[in-house]
């Protein structure tokens, strides 16, 4: 081929994504460009998680991928491009604006569109479609406004039971409406679950106050004296009033464009492509919700992406074909689990069916299996889908053991320990066998679970089946003599988790006395700040005492965060970002003292740098002595509480987020942990305290506070994800007392509480149960434990400055305490200095020498 | 045993002022020295300046073993070094800023309760 060949993608929705992704990560010769022109004017985001722009109110939070994506040379994005007509013949398509886009290769990825039943009264003001940005956004702002209008709480009507219908009443209950869902059929949800499954979720959904009406057809919308939609009549005579109502009857593929190019079209619509995805002109592919393939068009992701790879593969002169649609499905709808996945009506001859219903847990599970009872065929799970991720790639393998092991409640009876075999699909959103996950580990030499994620793609977008992939790994790296190995160091062979639990049944309290117990050597780096910080965690005893001292990683050491040149930092604490007038005062005076550069860190107080160690008790003396404390900037431990200025000032706070990030600071402050911990609370759904970027993230609501877990910045950036809604402030501090606690119990040397959230066995929702459903009977013993914390908490600096032997440490020189540090060197830059560059030191233009010490009193 | 003390030795400190495992910079000449006793009460000296930093911070690291061997680790970048040969035995793949990646090591001798170190006697 000669040059580059241009392709055009009509439509800018989560497949076009995929095929675009696929395309720049497969193509490395640069054979294509890729012009992607997409109607609605953003780039591509995550439609299935529509729901979560309620709770998260961010549209960023949707973008789908790495947005560096859009900035490949190759890659051209244009929004706001509806296209308008192909010219198959010229190989053209011109979109809305009249510009037209010359292609090689054309991609129809157009989705699909809310239907909705003709319906008398459907065009009235308040009545509304579930499907894009646009859509919800538009939906919120008309309940808020009636909210306002009405003066009460807004009435939500939903005609749709299925997966969107139960999205939108979900989104209904967070904007503070109350929902009805308006059920044709005699079950919500009929095309996932049978019966009984539509039992158990009807009363999981009503218990949470959505009223449901099955076997109920809607006749007409009526409106107000206003003009507004006012009430809903039924075929049956019977009426319900409502404010607003939602359709979410279906959906039906946008092939218009292909219709009036004279591509063949299905006979339920969709633009009709074979095993390949390619259409009847070779020149034209379509992919997503808009293909009919295999003679039908299938409105779930996973497929849409399976399309995108092969279509990507087949330019790319590759032979994959289409499977067949893996139509199982895992959902979380207003906080009830449901999942479908293979045969679930037990439509294959002869095949049992196996159910297990709990009414009063709002439990129930069916398992499809053949008429032996030994292989698999699918099932549907209902309120506990927990084993959803270790049977959905069992389909068409056997159970292994007694099938009722999946069915009762985890830990009843044990589950049969089953090998998958490699063509099980483990991940469905990226489409990886198991076997692939094994050859990760055997034929790419992949060692851990990132290395397997990095390598095949599992577990990156939804993330649900990463504890499957985990435990594939961990098998597979067994098999083939690798041994996994959880130890620390050489000194240790117990992860951080086994090493807490033997500290704290052992009652230990020493370095030498817990190295001797449980492991060899003299210790080192790794395993003696571990120690130290498990030691401190469990007794909140000062890092100086006893033996500590010389466990501590440097900065521990001296209570101050080390620099390049062997000088330090110091950050007192500013709780809350709320700060004295005279504190700022005694801080500027003090950096011009001893002549410290000064910033305002990221987490709202101020760094003084160039603090010699055997200046740092005189500097921290004129700290505590008008009441400020240490910040612990230096230690794997409570950071900062970052807040915006909340209610009492802002003009939209809806809480006070400067008392709440105070009190929590005040409450954590100097907790030892796995490794450093950040909060913030944001005062209303603004969100100015960037709270969902730290490790625990508090968001005021109209009702009391939202709490997100698990976001970080730095390398891997993570938004945190929701853990409790709507509590009181006694309640916020019940959750993060104990989450943090489990996780300073349970996590890696160095693992942020992101990490450890994702690979913990059953991910957030399992923590969830541990720490609000007590799961596990500790939350009794973790609330002790934070409460031993906060009553035992004392600053490090006041008490080390009220220890003359401590103090001796803070010497510059054993035999020349007057001296200082004669090779440091700094130059000045914008008034102030800086630590000298080799280049500098070497030509002589070093400025400022270090000054004599003054003697301490 | 009675010891020799070499003429070029010269004391930094007592002994007993020395905490186990906590380092200490000493000031001989020109020459920072990191000073370490060990909890087996043995005592080693080495060039404080860390070779991957170019800041005089040895005496501020972790002791250690790697093995049967005595170490310490840098607390800029957490190099680790033999405290008996200076040998860099983990450079957490990073270069030295100048010179070699290992340690000048410096002979200790403890002679009436002090501790004496001997520059000369340095490789």
């Amino acid at each position: 081929m000669t040059g580059t060949a241009q392709i055009v993608v009509v439509g800018g929705g989560m497949v076009a994504h995929r095929f675009v992704e696929a395309l720049r990560a497969r193509d490395a010769d640069g054979r294509y460009a890729v012009t992607v022109l997409a109607e609605e004017p953003r780039a591509p985001y995550d439609r299935v998680a529509l729901t979560s722009y309620f709770t998260g109110r961010d549209p960023e939070d949707l973008a789908l991928g790495d947005p560096e994506l859009w900035a490949d040379p190759l890659v051209r994005l244009e929004r706001d491009a509806k296209v308008v007509e192909i010219d198959r013949e010229a190989h053209t398509v011109t979109d809305v604006h009249g510009v037209t886009y010359p292609y090689d290769h054309l991609v129809m990825a157009t989705g699909s569109y809310a239907w909705t039943p003709p319906t008398e009264g459907a065009d009235l003001p308040g009545v509304f479609v579930y499907r894009t940005i646009d859509d919800v956004a538009a939906l919120r702002i008309y309940v808020e406004q009636r909210r306002k209008d009405l003066g009460r709480p807004v009435r939500g009507a939903v005609i749709g039971g299925g997966l969107l219908g139960l999205e939108a009443a979900g989104a209904l209950q967070e904007l503070g409406a109350h929902s009805t869902v308006i059920q044709f059929t005699d079950r919500l949800m009929n095309l996932q679950v049978d019966e009984g499954g539509g039992q158990a979720l009807t009363r999981l959904i009503e218990k949470l106050g959505v009223s449901v009406k099955c076997n109920t057809a809607t006749q007409a919308i009526k409106p107000d004296k206003t003009g507004r939609v006012g009430r809903l009549t039924f075929a049956d005579k019977g009426e319900q009033l409502a404010d607003v109502v939602v359709f979410a009857t279906g959906v039906r593929p946008r092939d218009e464009l292909g219709r009036e190019a004279g591509l063949p079209i299905g006979e339920r619509g969709g633009i009709v492509v074979d095993d390949t995805c390619l259409t009847e002109d070779p020149h034209v592919s379509a992919i997503g919700e808009v293909a009919c393939i295999q003679g039908a068009c299938i409105g779930l992701i996973a497929p849409g992406n399976t399309m995108a790879e092969i279509a990507v593969d087949r330019l790319l002169g590759g032979t994959s074909t289409f499977p067949g649609a893996d139509t199982a499905a895992k959902l979380k709808l207003l906080g009830v689990d449901v999942a479908s996945f293979g045969d679930a009506f037990a439509t294959t001859p002869g095949a049992l069916e196996l159910t297990y219903a709990d009414p009063v847990a709002g439990v129930y599970k069916k398992l499809v299996v053949t008429d032996d009872a030994r292989t698999l065929l699918g099932g549907i799970l209902v309120g506990d889908a927990s084993a959803y991720a270790s049977l959905r790639p069992l389909v068409g393998s056997e159970l292994g053991g007694d099938p009722a092991g999946w069915l009762l409640p985890e830990g009843a009876i044990e589950r049969p320990n089953v090998e998958l075999p490699d063509e099980a699909n483990i991940c469905s959103c990226n489409n990886v066998s198991a076997g692939a996950i094994r050859g990760a580990v055997n034929e790419d030499g992949c060692t851990d679970l990132a290395g397997v994620k990095a390598c095949t793609k599992a577990g990156t977008s939804c993330g649900s089946c990463l504890p499957l992939v985990k435990k594939l790994v961990g098998a597979e790296l067994e098999k083939s003599g690798i041994e996994v190995s959880n130890a620390m160091c050489e000194h240790f062979e117990f992860s951080r988790a086994q090493l807490f639990d033997a500290i704290r049944v052992s009652e230990l309290r020493t370095f030498s006395e817990i190295i001797e117990r449980f492991g060899t050597g003299r210790g080192c780096d790794l395993c003696k700040p571990a120690v130290g910080s498990i030691l401190a965690s469990l007794y909140n005893e000062h890092v100086l005492a006893a033996d500590r001292a010389a466990l501590q990683d440097t900065n521990d050491r001296v209570m101050a965060n080390m620099q390049k040149d062997g000088t330090y930092s110091v950050v007192p604490r500013v709780p809350g970002g709320e700060i004295k007038p005279e504190h700022l005062i005694l801080i500027g005076e003090i950096a011009k003292e001893f002549d410290l550069y000064t910033k305002i860190t990221g987490g709202q107080r101020i760094d003084m740098f160039g603090a010699r160690l055997d200046q740092l008790p005189s500097i921290w003396t004129r700290l505590v002595d008008a009441g400020m404390e240490s910040g612990h900037a230096y230690g794997k431990s409570l950071r900062t509480v970052k807040s915006c200025v909340g209610s009492d000032w802002c003009r939209y706070g809806v809480q006070d987020s400067v008392g709440m990030a105070i009190a929590l600071e005040m409450r954590y402050r100097g907790l030892r942990s796995p490794h450093k911990i950040k909060l913030g609370v944001s005062g209303c759904a603004r969100e100015c305290a960037e709270a969902r970027g730290k490790d625990v993230g508090v968001i005021a609501t109209d009702k009391g506070w939202n709490v997100y877990v698990g976001g970080n910045g730095g390398f891997t950036p993570k938004h945190a994800q929701l853990l409790v809604e709507d509590v009181d402030d006694a309640t916020v501090f019940q959750v993060i007392d104990r989450y943090l606690m489990f996780y300073i119990r349970t996590a890696d040397r160095l693992q942020r509480t992101a990490p450890w959230q994702e690979e913990y066995e059953g991910g957030l929702d399992a923590i969830r149960e541990v720490v609000i459903g007590d799961s596990l009977g500790i939350c009794a013993d973790l609330d002790a434990h934070m409460a031993r914390h906060v009553d035992t908490y004392e600053d490090e600096w006041k008490a080390v400055l009220n220890d003359p032997k401590r103090l001796a440490q803070f010497t510059s020189f054993v035999n020349a305490p007057d001296e200082a540090d004669p090779s440091l060197a700094y130059v000045e830059q914008r008034g102030q200095r800086r630590p000298a560059t080799p280049a500098e030191r070497a030509g002589g233009a070093v400025l400022i020498a270090p000054a004599t010490l003054e003697v301490r009193s | 045993m009675t010891v020799t003390v070499p003429a070029t030795a010269v004391p930094v400190c007592d002994y007993d002022a020395l905490v186990p495992d906590l380092g200490v910079a000493a000031l001989v000449g020109d020459t920072q020295v990191a000073v370490f006793r060990l909890d087996d009460g043995s005592v080693h000296a080495v060039q404080n300046l860390c070779p991957f930093s170019g800041a005089s911070v040895m005496s501020r690291g972790i002791t250690g073993s790697r093995g049967d061997e005595p170490t310490i680790a840098s607390p800029i970048y957490k190099q680790v070094f033999s405290l008996i040969t200076g040998e860099c035995l983990v450079s957490m793949d990073k270069q030295p800023v100048a010179g070699g990646p290992d340690l000048a090591v410096f002979p200790v001798v403890l002679d009436n309760g002090q501790v004496m170190i001997n520059l000369a006697g340095g490789e």
